[in-house]
């Protein structure tokens, strides 16, 4: 399960609605084996695509000492879909670079954006539940 | 003299759960083919068979990634912090 303030919820919904019309990504920062984001990190899009997305390798350097900072590690990733259901596409399972993570897909194809995260382990796809937290 | 390394969560597994080693080289190169050496399990998942870096991680030399500098034949000493990080991307 995934476990998510509603800040970091907005923080997220948010980024993807500023980046349109590109896909927007960030990192996810929590307590290892616990699926408690404690923060979310805005990161560059080096694709500027509304298809593709690509941390930008600096924005990773400084989501991942920010968290080491406070005792968290980053435990996963979002990005948004702008034209597709959030369900992880081929690449994204092809690319997800650790079977411990989180995948969170914002996706903007309908009126209201629809936030799912997944688990991605050996290339198989399962959905988890998304629990909102008041804080 | 060794330099630190820093390993990403879906590393640590590879080298005895430690999240920071130590390793010798005077590149970035000679730094992994150590890190191979201490820790065999890792062999492929930084450099690649072929010798060139596995396109899945970023590797900085403290706040450098290093595929803007030489990449593996880019220089360490002593007090340089190498930090291996995944690369993260898809659609």
């Amino acid at each position: 399960m995934l476990r998510l303030s509603e800040l970091t919820y907005f923080a997220m919904v948010g980024h993807s609605l500023d980046d349109l019309p590109d896909e927007a990504c960030g990192l996810l920062a929590g307590p290892l084996g616990t699926g408690k984001v404690m923060v979310a990190y805005r990161c560059r899009n080096d694709a500027a695509s509304a298809r593709l997305y690509t941390v930008n390798s600096q924005d990773m350097l400084r989501a991942d000492r920010d968290a080491q900072s406070r005792g968290l590690d980053i435990i996963g990733v979002y990005h948004s879909h702008t034209h597709t259901e959030p369900y992880p596409s081929p690449t994204d399972v092809a690319q997800a670079p650790d079977p411990a993570w989180h995948y969170v897909i914002v996706s903007l194809s309908e009126a209201e954006p629809r936030l799912r995260s997944y688990r991605i382990v050996d290339g198989t796809v399962t959905e988890e539940p998304v629990a909102l937290e008041r804080r | 003299m060794p330099v630190v390394v820093r390993l990403p969560t879906v590393l640590r597994n590879s080298a005895g759960g430690q999240a920071t080693v130590q390793a010798n080289g005077s590149t970035v190169g000679e730094v992994f083919e150590d890190l191979v050496r201490q820790f065999p399990l890792l062999a492929g998942q930084v450099v690649q068979d072929d010798g060139t870096m596995h396109k899945f991680v970023n590797v900085y030399r403290n706040d450098e990634d290093v595929r803007y500098l030489e990449k593996l034949d880019t220089k360490v000493s002593g007090d340089d912090v190498i930090s291996i990080l995944p690369a993260v991307a898809g659609g």
